[in-house]
């Protein structure tokens, strides 16, 4: 091996490996606060990237529709655990956040989408509907049972990853889709020609890694979303809104999911179900960075996206093997250094 | 009810259904897949409802099974029936590489442990050469005995069914005895546990490996029902659906996983051939509908149909009274050289910068009842954690019978016949009274995982039931017996956790606040059930709060403040120690 081929195999291993970082961060930030295990993260991914390739095309994703529907089912969940003192500012409240917001995303799809829409207008549609679904799959599928174990949050996210992987077949159709490009700059250094693709990604990764570090180090909020995922009730004892917490949890989930879509599908073609291994290799990302470690998170996540890039160069077959093995030797290292008593839980 | 008539009345029912004239050819086909879902959701129920490990990954055992068979019966002329064991053994050998690695880990990254290899598996599978890439292998030989080759459904039904109907009472066998409860008692945490002589990592391994075999079994079948094997069957998406059917039946029950696995896979085939019609032509949308239903089930049923089914029975079935007359023998320990039963020397122990016991000495006689008390935070129950090996010391010795046991591990320290309570209460809430206070026993008892489920254990296990039987008449809760632990009141908690030390056998018996939540005849009852123990020999080391109780009950008392010893002597004389007031009470009382 040349060290040309190898600088481009790390060039494309840091590229896929930043959005790694990213999607890692997002499941460590949701574990930190809700303690549940995103795995529809993947399906944030997809929704985003191909909600994005759609209105780039200048149809209307049905995603829009479905924000819209989860709005209205949220806006039935709401109002059932009001019903004992159903008042006319907490019904309203409910009605904006729930209804009229979906709408509001619904009616603009409808309104700008077209063929000849702006790139930028099309990725803020993307980032809005996501936002949308994201938001509202925390308070149908999460926000009732946020009391219960870790076991049975991620059982039910599991749940929430086949229902939305299957509406993304809906969506989108089996065939894979590609989105146009953010810009077309390009730099070239040496050997290497970097994208202004690319270096979107790099440059939003940082930017995240940071924002997340300072939000949750620096401010009275993150704190406070800190806080919830240690104790819910104690949280609730000093004022932290719990459930509030978790919706923003899962927005910034679901806007960080689908700005790495965007950030792909350009370079990728996607799929419906290509999220779900895209997700889980930010999981192995997040788990050896412990699912509480941001830092550690990105450097494990360029570590995957390098691992994956030189084995699809040297085994190619083995690509997935190898980097989902890679998971193991994590493991044992997190088995050795298991603390002597563990707390128990109920 | 006998327990055993409904699984009989089952079995032939399953056996006629072949019979009866007019049952389609789909319906057995059906009943095939629900068998072969059926066997690796009862190795979930085991693991992950039973023991507390989730697994997403059971379906890549699957494959172990069914992967061996087909290569040894194309590329090798194996007979099928030769390839079963072999099957379940790779398989096994499996469990026993991936499980070493993931049960250690606690919680959560257990499970996604799981997802992890499950997905690098499925990859596995369909990149080796060997075992055909993603195209599989086919042309697998159909099992046969002598010449009656098992090609249609309708026979191969019959294994299934059978290898199904023995699994489950192989598993219902293993959980009702001395290796079940030291499963069963996994999932509240491993403290309690271990402090009564289980080995936990053994015992998860034990259950992922039992889980895997059973999964390789189902691949094992299904190899030869299919009489193809190719790699999509075994990958991420069908190991979520056994963890579905598991949740659906009920994840605690045995039966739960066949009823789970009749929904799942009726449901299936419903959805399959009915959503099309009212959606259109798009394919997967059953997967939408399971995502949702798996959901919507655990907001309002977690805990499954199967025991929403059976507590709506008219009948329930009854339960053996354990025969309280067997004599279980006593644990052969190094006898008392001297007077000196526990001997604590400059005890330390320190978490980062805080000293939560600074050098504490005291130790405890042969027929004394010794109390710990101080204030709250003053290190009462960390010094009782050093002392049963759940806390290791920073520094000095701790000595039982001469023998030293700092930083041995808790399994040690209950051998010696050191037993004892906890502050918070831990007992299987699930659990019969009788079966918690049988798990004190576990070290009385030999019988292993293999001998229970062959039901070669009943005498050993007859022993353990009364000698636990005794112990709970003789703190007073006979009445309670069958009742599940988590329906009585804290305070009979309380006295189960003492009932279960006393089944050790113990030459010194650590009580933590054992009259927290007592009412005040309760109290005086266990007063004079400790100076019955002490008389009979036995000595007791108790933290309490209640100083009625204590200065009533006590022979010498210990008083330690900020982790440090500043007081010992009799009730009389601790009464009126102006140390111990200052603590109590603070300054110039």
């Amino acid at each position: 091996m040349n060290t040309t081929i190898m600088l481009f195999l790390l060039q494309d291993g840091i590229t896929n490996g930043a959005i790694y970082a990213l999607l890692g961060l997002a499941l460590v930030l949701v574990f930190a606060v809700t303690r549940v295990i995103l795995i529809p993260q993947g399906e944030f991914v997809t929704f985003g990237a191909l909600s994005y390739a759609m209105l780039a095309t200048g149809q209307v994703p049905g995603t829009a529709k479905l924000a819209m529907a989860m709005g209205v089912v949220a806006f039935g969940l709401d109002l059932f655990e009001a019903r004992r003192s159903l008042r006319l500012k907490r019904v309203a409240r409910a009605f904006a956040l729930n209804i009229a917001l979906p709408a509001a995303i619904l009616a603009l799809t409808y309104g700008l989408a077209g063929p000849k829409t702006p790139i930028a207008v099309n990725i803020a549609l993307s980032l809005l509907i996501v936002a949308a679904i994201g938001l509202f799959l925390y308070r149908i599928a999460f926000q009732p049972i946020a009391h219960t174990s870790v076991l049975v949050l991620l059982i039910a996210s599991v749940g929430c990853h086949l229902a939305l992987q299957g509406l993304g077949l809906v969506f989108f159709g089996a065939e894979g889709l590609r989105g146009p490009a953010l810009s077309n700059a390009a730099l070239t250094i040496g050997p290497l020609r970097f994208t202004g693709q690319s270096l979107a990604v790099y440059g939003l990764t940082i930017a995240f890694i940071v924002a997340l570090w300072l939000f949750f180090g620096f401010t009275l909020m993150g704190k406070a979303l800190r806080a919830t995922a240690v104790n819910r009730l104690g949280a609730r004892l000093v004022g932290i809104r719990t459930t509030l917490s978790g919706q923003i949890a899962f927005l910034l989930a679901s806007l960080i999911g689908a700005i790495s879509g965007i950030l792909i599908v350009p370079i990728t073609t996607l799929y419906y179900d290509t999220g779900f291994l895209i997700g889980l290799k930010g999981f192995i990302a997040a788990i050896i960075g412990g699912l509480v470690s941001y830092p550690l998170t990105a450097v494990a996540a360029l570590l995957v996206g390098s691992v994956e890039a030189f084995s699809s160069f040297y085994a190619s077959n083995f690509k997935e093997v190898i980097v989902f093995t890679l998971i193991l030797p994590v493991l044992v290292l997190r088995s050795l250094a298991a603390p002597a008593v563990e707390e128990e839980k109920d | 009810m006998n327990q055993r008539t409904p699984l009989i009345i089952f079995a032939l029912v399953m056996a006629a259904i072949p019979f009866i004239p007019g049952v389609p050819p789909f319906w057995i086909v059906l009943l095939n897949n629900i068998g072969l879902a059926a066997l690796v959701a009862m190795g979930l129920v085991i693991l992950t409802g039973v023991g507390g490990l989730t697994s997403f990954g059971q379906a890549a055992f699957c494959g172990f099974g069914a992967y061996t068979t087909a290569v040894l019966t194309t590329a090798y002329g194996f007979s099928p029936w030769l390839t079963l064991p072999l099957s379940l053994v790779v398989s096994g050998i499996a469990a026993v590489l991936l499980g070493i690695v993931t049960v250690r880990l606690s919680g959560h990254y257990l499970p996604l442990g799981t997802i992890a290899w499950g997905i690098g598996l499925f990859y596995l599978f369909s990149k080796l050469e060997f075992l055909g890439r993603n195209d599989g292998i086919s042309g697998i030989p159909p099992l046969s005995i002598g010449n009656f080759r098992m090609l249609d459904p309708g026979t191969i039904y019959f294994a299934i069914w059978i290898a199904v109907l023995v699994s489950a009472l192989l598993t219902m066998n293993l959980l009702d005895s001395r290796t079940g409860r030291a499963i069963r008692a996994l999932r509240r945490g491993h403290i309690a546990g271990e402090a009564f002589g289980v080995q936990t990592p053994r015992a998860k391994l034990l259950v992922f490996i039992y889980a895997a075999v059973l999964a390789g079994l189902s691949g094992w079948l299904y190899a030869h029902f299919q009489r193809a094997a190719n790699p999509t069957p075994f990958g991420a998406q069908a190991g979520i659906e056994y963890l579905f059917i598991a949740v659906v039946g009920g994840a605690g029950y045995v039966w739960g996983a066949v009823l789970g696995a009749g929904i799942v896979v009726i449901l299936k085939e419903i959805l399959q051939s009915y959503l099309p019609y009212i959606f259109g032509g798009q394919s997967q949308l059953e997967t939408i509908v399971f995502g949702i239903l798996l959901v919507v089930l655990l907001q309002l049923a977690p805990t499954g149909v199967w025991p929403w089914l059976m507590a709506r029975l008219p009948i329930q079935p009854g339960r053996n009274k354990p025969d309280a007359s067997l004599p279980l023998a006593t644990p052969a320990r190094a006898q008392a050289s001297s007077a000196v039963l526990l001997q604590i020397e400059k005890a330390r122990k320190q978490f980062g910068g805080v000293i939560a016991v600074n050098d504490v000495s005291f130790d405890v006689q042969a027929r004394e009842i010794v109390a710990l008390i101080g204030p709250n935070g003053a290190g009462k129950s960390t010094t009782f954690n050093l002392i049963t090996g759940v806390l290791t010391t920073t520094g000095g010795t701790i000595s039982v019978l001469g023998n030293k046991v700092d930083n041995a591990p808790p399994q040690e320290v209950v051998r010696l016949g050191v037993a004892r309570t906890f502050q918070h209460v831990k007992l299987v809430p699930d659990m019969t009274v009788l079966e918690n206070v049988a798990i004190g026993a576990h070290l009385r008892g030999s019988a292993g995982a293999i001998s229970s489920m062959f039901r070669l254990d009943r005498s050993d296990e007859a022993k353990l039931l009364a000698e636990a039987a005794r112990q709970i008449e003789r703190v007073g809760l006979g009445d309670q017996i069958d009742q599940l632990a988590g329906s009585l009141s804290l305070g009979q908690q309380r006295i189960v956790e003492i009932a279960r030390a006393l089944c050790v056998d113990p030459l010194l018996l650590l009580l933590d606040e054992p009259a927290a939540g007592l009412r005040h005849m309760e109290k005086q009852r266990l007063a004079a059930l400790l100076r019955q123990l002490r008389d009979g020999g036995m000595s007791v080391l108790l933290v309490e709060h209640d100083m009625g109780f204590v200065m009533d009950l006590a022979d010498r008392v210990v008083v330690l403040d900020f982790g440090t010893k500043i007081a010992e002597g009799t009730p009389d004389a601790i009464k009126t120690n102006p140390d111990v007031i200052k603590a109590y009470l603070g300054a110039t009382a």
